[in-house]
């Protein structure tokens, strides 16, 4: 019976630990194999993992090491993520429920879920008012919260769950552009799930080599995906035939583990190759939809002008600061802010304050405008409410 | 049967030689699995050195050689069967009867026979390679009495051969009930290779799962059966039984580790040998196939992706036009500057209006054919609140399951060419169950409705001149389809009350009224009769969902419609030089809307949105149960693509008020 239970919870280790540890109950020979057995796949499993450091962690363990949002386990929010097309952005809190704020309506829904644990990524859906992909400790959920609906608990008949055996916990979700693909990987699987979600079907994409993949982010056209391994390893898959390129890095392993955090697209990346090996210690950069402002997550954020034609340039523009003693955790910049850019920052004290900063674009007048604002720091209204919620 | 005259230049140029390739690949693969599999039925732990010089040698043996080539035979023919059998298009049948029907067909029958052989050939093959006491029927044994040396029965070896014939049946079975020759399209294109090697392990399991599963079964069944061909083979053949040996059926004898192993080696194997060609068959005929946008010689003109998309008789090649449709608009700049260009003389956008001429009739197709499948449901509803005061609860409600999609059989008419051709080389494949209609009425001359259905209608016949006439058409409709036995001919309502309840038509039949009224109580009462039928119930009970798949079978034509349609809209608003787009505009958006409704009405039926249980590692592909979530999915995708794309653009299109309202909603991403 105990056997049983033990195979459920934690399959074939645990039903070997059980029965070595209860060897006065059970014969002795079957106590004696049980562990020899169990020694035996320890020390494969423990080549395995010298081999990728990172399959020794546990579960949630990885989520923490392999998430966007840095020092995750401790972090009041979890994740977040700004609707691609509206004024809405969903946040995944503590306890694992998200919250869905949208501009102009006061009514938040709250989604729970049991199979929602430890969301470690959010997504919405391109071309779609509804569907939110959350990456979970075990599975994959697709929330369909109706956008007209006034409800603050949708059931969890709104959600579809999408798992496949072996691949979790999921890190990292990416929608195709034009929101007919969900791609989800994790650290643990090699291949990653190509997910045709409104019929929950998964075309599995497996390259043995790099031992998981744990960040993906597909170009803005859709033509390419990156998917970044926890080794010295990255692939660039084209998405009509979906073949790859493998990328080894080239300046070892030690700088790969920090581009696996990186925010950013393919063509991007080669930007961040070229400027940015040469700062060690930042650990996120994200770039705004127009492509004129980017902002690099240090201990504090520093936000930089720039302009790809006719010649790639990089200024250095100002810094946002938090309140004394938050670090940020996580930035994002708003898909589409009709002034300029709005850079949004997670802080570690659970605030959430959106930056703006206004300027007319400078492919449209043709030389540098000049700033007119602001790195101020303008903590907005939603964050506080959002920070005594979370406290409650 | 085989007329490659009829067919089209695709069935000969491509798809022919699609199949060909799988079956060369199925047989290439053939030594690598068969090696494999005498590696494994001679496995021995102790002696690994003896273990691998045995299976060497075995393998260059010439008996090993001929089972090759029996083997190859047996692999020719499953490929013959899966370019014959294959399908597009599902079957889906409505009810548990239907599905027997399909069962029972004589056709069905054909095919599990032959497969019933090659599943004893391949056992044959297999109990040849492993030796030792499988190898022949005859062994020599001393008989205990007389102590003569005679020949008696190896019952190993029959034993094997039996299992494989068992599990040839099951497999035949198997591909009905799964629909095993459904060939479903993947969401993403990839490479031969890289597909196979994706599949390789879900294939592998899926044997070893099926052929365990299958020795179960099987030993269950030859423990309680396994008496009767013994003695027949043991009396025809003039073999003896050999007392001294414990007999296989019973339980001594079936608790033989050695014999379950090699029946489940040899089960994975012949399953293993199936399925790979099932795959290689479904990977090389699904593989993208690219159609010239225009065609430079008029030899060619049939080749081209306009033309092709408006063919109708071969249905695997206008799938492939559509996805190809959907693959250009997606990734190709060049070609979908070919569909928006102008004809040289004249300037006609002849490319861009046969497309969306074609997809837009697609898709109002399928609008009609959902519209139609409402109103059937909605009158439906009023035929049950009429009769359920004579009925009891659960009578009524079972027949109104029943009933409830009892008139699409004469609604989508305009679907017939896009349906009928399940396999290429045949005008009608399966009879009963290739057509959308077939899960709502089997016709009637299908097997199982032969008897019952046949005399009725004959009945019915024989008794119209007395009463046909009076009855009004709409009463003729909506006549209880308890047997679902409806056909599209002319007896097509015909009321099921059987004969012995019907007498003849008293004096009061003067008065139709009076008279349709006592027939719907008669034909009330013995619905009522026959539904306390637990048996008969079951039997014609609706599957639930089953309307609406098979409503949504060959929507993946609609999706890649969809998807081309709505990128090459979208991809107009800056690639179309000529405004080629803008006059049909209106007509696509509203064309969507329109289906968006339809769809939205849709699932709001009971059961249409109720999701399928998955099915856990079966080859049998289910794709086609959740193609209708896929289909509304696409459609919002396409209806936000050219909102967002076009924005505030749209109010200077040509609709009528309620569309732009509709459309308002995707603006404002508020659907």
């Amino acid at each position: 019976m105990r056997s049983a239970g033990a195979w459920r919870d934690a399959g074939l280790y645990g039903l070997l630990d059980e029965i070595t540890n209860s060897a006065e109950e059970v014969p002795r020979f079957l106590a004696v194999g049980s562990a020899c057995v169990l020694a035996l796949l320890r020390w494969a499993s423990s080549f395995h993992g010298s081999l990728f450091p990172h399959l020794t962690l546990s579960s949630d363990e990885m989520v923490a090491e392999f998430s966007q949002m840095l020092d995750w386990s401790d972090s009041a929010l979890r994740s977040f993520a700004w609707h691609p097309h509206t004024d809405k952005f969903a946040v995944a809190l503590l306890d694992d429920s998200i919250r869905i704020y949208k501009s102009n309506s006061s009514a938040t829904p709250t989604l729970k879920h049991r199979c929602q644990r430890s969301v470690c990524a959010l997504q919405w859906k391109p071309l779609c008012g509804s569907a939110l992909a959350v990456a979970c400790q075990s599975c994959l959920l697709i929330w369909h919260v109706d956008p007209t609906s006034l409800s603050t608990r949708p059931s969890s008949g709104c959600a579809q769950v999408l798992s496949h055996p072996g691949h979790s916990p999921i890190t990292s979700i990416a929608w195709s552009p034009t929101g007919s693909l969900l791609v989800s990987a994790s650290p643990v699987d090699t291949a990653m799930m190509v997910w045709d979600v409104a019929a929950e079907s998964a075309v599995p994409l497996q390259r043995v080599g790099g031992g998981g993949v744990t960040y993906l982010s597909w170009s803005p056209d859709g033509s390419r995906l990156l998917a970044a391994t926890p080794s010295a390893l990255f692939r660039v898959w084209e998405t009509r035939m979906w073949t790859c390129e493998r990328w080894p890095c080239l300046k070892g392993s030690c700088q790969v583990r920090k581009l696996r955090k990186l925010s950013i697209t393919v063509f991007e990346l080669m930007y961040a190759f070229i400027y940015f090996f040469k700062l060690t210690f930042f650990s996120q950069t994200s770039w705004d939809p127009r492509g004129e402002r980017l902002a690099v997550l240090l201990k504090v954020i520093a936000v930089f002008k720039t302009r790809s034609s006719p010649v790639f340039e990089l200024l250095p523009c100002g810094f946002v600061m938090g309140e004394a003693g938050a670090e940020p955790r996580f930035m994002q910049f708003h898909p589409h802010f009709q002034h300029g850019a709005l850079l949004t920052v997670c802080w570690s004290d659970g605030r959430i304050s959106h930056v703006p900063f206004y300027f007319s674009s400078a492919g449209l007048l043709g030389g540098d405008s000049p700033q007119q604002a602001l790195a101020s720091n303008t903590a907005d209204h939603s964050s506080n409410k959002l920070y005594t919620e979370q406290i409650s | 049967m085989f007329s490659l005259k009829q067919n089209s230049w695709f069935i000969r140029k491509v798809v022919i030689w699609r199949a060909v390739a799988s079956i060369a690949w199925s047989v290439l693969l053939l030594p690598v699995t068969a090696a494999v599999f005498v590696l494994l039925s001679r496995f021995s732990l102790f002696h690994p050195i003896q273990w691998i010089s045995d299976c060497t040698s075995l393998l260059a043996a010439s008996s090993t050689v001929f089972s090759l080539v029996v083997l190859c035979g047996v692999v020719l023919i499953t490929g013959f069967f899966n370019l014959e059998f294959y399908t597009l298009v599902p079957a889906i049948p409505c009810s548990r009867m239907a599905l027997l029907g399909t069962v029972l067909h004589p056709r069905q029958c054909v095919h599990s026979l032959v497969y019933c052989t090659m599943g004893m050939l391949v056992m044959w093959c297999a109990s040849v390679t492993i030796g030792g006491r499988y190898s022949t029927l005859g062994t020599p044994c001393r008989q205990s009495e007389s102590g003569e040396v005679v020949t008696c029965l190896n019952e190993y070896h029959l034993f094997i051969l039996l299992a494989g014939a068992f599990m040839g049946y099951s497999h035949s079975f198997l591909g009905v009930v799964q629909n095993m020759y459904y060939v479903s399209f993947q969401p993403i294109q990839q490479y031969k290779y890289p597909r196979f090697k994706g599949c390789l392990p879900m294939v592998v399991k899926c044997s070893v799962i099926q052929a365990l599963y299958s020795a179960r079964n099987f030993a269950a069944f030859y423990f309680f059966f396994g008496y009767a061909p013994k003695t027949w083979i043991s009396s025809t053949l003039n073999l003896q039984i050999d007392s001294s040996i414990q007999p296989l059926d019973s339980l001594t004898g079936l608790l033989d580790f050695s014999l379950l192993y090699h029946l489940s080696i040899s089960g994975t194997f012949l399953y293993l040998t199936w399925y790979l060609t099932v795959l290689l068959f479904r990977i090389c005929v699904t593989e993208a196939y690219s159609f010239p946008v225009q065609s430079t010689f008029t030899e060619d003109a049939e080749q081209s992706l306009p033309k092709v998309l408006a063919e109708k008789n071969t249905l695997v090649m206008k799938f492939l036009a559509l996805q190809d449709l959907a693959l250009l608009s997606h990734h190709s700049l060049s070609r979908r500057l070919e569909v928006f260009s102008l004809s040289q003389p004249g300037g006609h956008a002849h490319n861009w209006n046969a497309i969306s001429r074609e997809c837009l009739s697609l898709l109002s197709e399928l609008t009609q054919r959902l519209v139609a499948h409402q109103d059937a449901v909605a009158s439906n509803g009023r035929v049950k609140s009429q009769s359920a005061s004579s009925d009891t609860r659960s009578a009524s409600s079972s027949s109104s399951v029943v009933s409830g999609t009892e008139d699409i059989a004469e609604t989508p008419r305009l679907s017939v060419p896009l349906r009928t051709p399940g396999s290429v080389f045949k005008s009608s494949v399966g009879g009963a169950n290739n057509a959308l209609t077939a899960p709502f009425t089997p016709d009637v001359n299908s097997p199982f409705s032969s008897p019952a259905i046949r005399r009725l209608v004959g009945q019915q016949d024989r008794q119209s001149p007395c009463f046909g006439t009076e009855q009004s058409p709409h009463i003729m409709r909506r006549g209880p389809k308890l047997w679902s036995a409806s056909t599209e001919s002319q007896s097509s309502g015909s009321p099921p009350a059987s004969p012995a309840t019907v007498p003849s038509p008293p004096a009061a039949s003067q008065k139709p009224s009076f008279l349709a009224q006592w027939l719907q109580n008669r034909r009330e009462q013995v619905k009522s009769f026959l539904a306390k039928r637990v048996l008969i119930m079951y039997l014609f009970n609706k599957l639930p969902e089953a309307s609406s798949q098979a409503l949504f079978a060959d929507s993946q034509a609609h999706i890649w419609a969809l998807q081309g349609l709505s990128h090459l809209v979208a991809a107009s608003f800056s690639e179309d030089q000529f405004g080629v787009v803008q006059t049909t505009l209106p007509n696509v958006l509203s064309c969507l809307v329109v289906l968006l409704e339809a769809v939205d009405r849709h699932f709001k039926l009971p059961h249409a949105s109720s999701k399928p249980v998955r099915t856990i590692c079966s080859m049998g592909d289910s794709t086609y149960k959740t193609l209708r979530f896929a289909l509304r999915a696409a459609l919002k995708t396409a209806i936000y693509k050219i909102t967002t794309t076009f924005g505030e653009h749209l109010n200077a299109v040509n609709i009528s008020t309620e569309h732009r309202k509709r459309l308002q909603q995707f603006l404002e991403f508020k659907d």
